[in-house]
């Protein structure tokens, strides 16, 4: 391919000098995105994972900025976060994108473990490409959560003290163990400098490999599709899936219209609610970390509080973290406790949506509850869900057998 | 030296001593980076325990650590004398007090019972924090009618959301506060000095 523009024959000719050198640069290019084939039929639901890579590139680079000026010490964080808000030249917009970015990139999570629930992405043989992402899912809760404690506002402090004091529930270490990660007898300077550093570095590390790992992980079994049906299985003469497509271009391009409507979405909430009326950044955390003064109502950032509405229905301290651990945990096991012969919704039989939609309805309603003071009625509420939120899993190698599936089409269906 | 032949033997015996050695040597390198995050020595200093002179503490009076004598991890603390008749009344009122017998055993240590919540019955030691929210509550042992309580018995008051606790530190029933105040771990070095923060000899 002779290019006759000097520009492309320059660019060509840099290519083969590294493809010479570094043949294995093109084959990775090809493996992952340009003979990457990716089901033709992708929906609005398949945006959310590179959403999602998109927002952590969002955090990386806005993170690194705020840390040009933020102080990790307990007698200036706080300051350092105003000064960020009011004299650093654009530090609002910069410090908003961030926390805006916390938000969005659990909305995306969420969206895309949800869309990996409807269409049984996780069924063999994508088993390893779901544990992969539980792990990027507990290692970003652990990431937002030091991350909430950087400002050193009252909910920082707060909610730090009533994380940190889950630990103390585990029998004869517990004590032991909370004075080991507070590095004090109680939130002090030592454990936001500590927690800065975990949010800053170690994890973001850890993120950044899980991600790679789970995408190299997905494409070496392929990606499932909203029929669930396997495109291997119907392949052309040269071995390409009749119903696949390159990644590059057909998906790069089709992301990138959803990174424009995305991205004015993050930027309507940026510039007109940064706050989100209190869900992204909430009224407390504007007053400095005061450790003789607890707020009146403490409660996690929205991201935590399905979680948190089943450690407050439990009566009992070391009950309610198990439940709310495990809660995180039975996620693991959603491969094997499912066992549909059929992967997508659209072909199973109705128990399975009814499970489902009870299973969603009782998640909202737990992060309604673990946002609302404490009363009488939530709680009985937040106890009724919490068991509907426990039978979906456990219950599940019962009803994703029930009832006759739809036939599965051979090939992948399009919208008319 | 041109010996090709393979001994499996002894490959198997350097991969195995070469591996539990790296895992021995990674174990103990281990060490430094789990233990820094132990409290440091700043931290141990703020958080020791602290000796308090009792001597000129005249019955009826509060000493109010963090105030006047240095704090004890970053807490209030509080030690009265109680006068005698005062002590005989706190068996009174038991019916309106939420724990009177101090049951919740994260209160209190465990050798610290009965209605006078102390090791010597006159001695009241409590963490000045109420435990609602964290305020800091007033002491009030005037046997005189109060604003906010007109049969008040003595006691303390928070005035951020109106807890009232009896003189032995018990929450009465009917406001905010769940628990009673807490009775940090001290113990007598003799009779004019305790140390706050240790337990006594023999009791865990």
């Amino acid at each position: 391919m002779a290019a006759t523009n000097p520009v492309m024959r320059g660019l060509n000719g840099v290519m083969d000098w590294v493809n010479e050198r570094a043949p294995g640069a093109m084959n990775w290019w090809n493996q992952h995105a340009a003979k990457y084939y990716a089901p033709k039929n992708f929906n609005l639901w398949y945006y959310f994972g590179s959403l999602a890579m998109l927002v952590f590139v969002n955090q990386i680079v806005t993170g690194i900025w705020l840390t040009m000026h933020y102080k990790p010490s307990a007698a200036e964080a706080f300051a350092s976060v105003e000064y960020i808000m009011r004299d650093v030249p654009w530090g609002w917009l910069i410090r908003y994108m961030h926390s805006t970015g916390a938000s969005a990139f659990f909305v995306v999570v969420y969206l895309h473990m949800f869309r990996s629930l409807m269409y049984g992405s996780y069924q063999k043989p994508r088993e390893l490409v779901w544990i992969l992402g539980m792990f990027i899912f507990l290692a970003l809760m652990a990431e937002a959560f030091f991350g909430y404690v950087l400002p050193w506002g009252q909910m920082s402090y707060w909610g730090a003290q009533v994380i940190t004091s889950l630990f103390g529930a585990i029998p004869w270490v517990g004590p032991d163990l909370v004075e080991w990660i507070r590095g004090d007898y109680l939130i002090a300077d030592a454990t936001l400098n500590r927690f800065f550093a975990l949010h800053v570095i170690a994890l973001p590390l850890v993120l950044a490999a899980l991600v790679y790992i789970h995408l190299m992980a997905l494409h070496e079994v392929g990606s499932n599709n909203p029929d669930g049906v396997d495109i291997k299985k119907k392949k052309d003469a040269n071995g390409v899936p009749l119903d696949g497509i390159p990644f590059h271009p057909y998906y790069t391009v089709k992301d990138l219209f959803g990174v424009g409507f995305f991205l004015m979405v993050c930027a309507f909430v940026l510039f007109f609610e940064p706050t989100m009326g209190g869900w992204f950044l909430e009224h407390d955390n504007f007053v400095e970390a005061n450790p003789l003064v607890t707020p009146e109502h403490i409660k996690p950032v929205w991201y935590f509080t399905p979680y948190y509405a089943m450690l407050r229905a439990i009566p009992d301290k070391l009950s309610g973290v198990i439940v709310m651990g495990a809660a995180v945990l039975i996620l693991f096991l959603v491969p094997w406790l499912d066992r549909s012969p059929v992967k997508s919704v659209r072909y199973r039989a109705l128990p399975t949506k009814i499970a489902l939609t009870l299973f969603t309805i009782a998640f909202v309603w737990l992060g309604y509850i673990g946002a609302s003071p404490v009363s009488d009625f939530l709680t009985f509420v937040a106890r009724a869900a919490t068991v509907v939120y426990f039978l979906f899993f456990l219950t599940m190698p019962v009803w994703s057998r029930m009832g006759t599936p739809k036939p599965v089409p051979d090939r992948v269906t399009m919208p008319h | 030296m041109a010996d090709d032949t393979v001994n499996p033997g002894r490959r198997r015996f350097l991969t195995t001593t070469t591996a539990v050695v790296g895992a021995v040597g990674a174990a103990f390198a281990a060490v430094p980076f789990v233990k820094s995050w132990q409290p440091s020595a700043k931290a141990k200093v703020a958080g020791a325990p602290i000796k308090v002179d009792i001597s000129k503490l005249e019955s009826g009076q509060m000493l109010k650590l963090g105030s006047n004598v240095p704090q004890w991890r970053g807490q209030p603390i509080w030690i009265i004398r109680r006068p005698a008749e005062l002590l005989k009344s706190l068996s009174g009122d038991r019916d309106q007090l939420r724990d009177p017998d101090s049951r919740n055993a994260e209160m209190q240590p465990a050798y610290i019972t009965g209605d006078h919540r102390s090791i010597k019955p006159e001695l009241l030691v409590l963490v000045g924090i109420c435990t609602h929210l964290g305020c800091s509550p007033l002491f009030k042992p005037e046997l005189v009618p109060q604003s906010f309580d007109p049969n008040w018995k003595g006691g303390f008051f928070c005035p951020c959301h109106g807890s009232k606790f009896d003189m032995a530190g018990r929450v009465y029933k009917g406001v905010p506060a769940p628990d009673n105040l807490k009775v940090p771990p001290y113990k007598f070095l003799d009779d004019n000095h305790i140390e706050i923060g240790v337990d006594p000899e023999g009791a865990a």
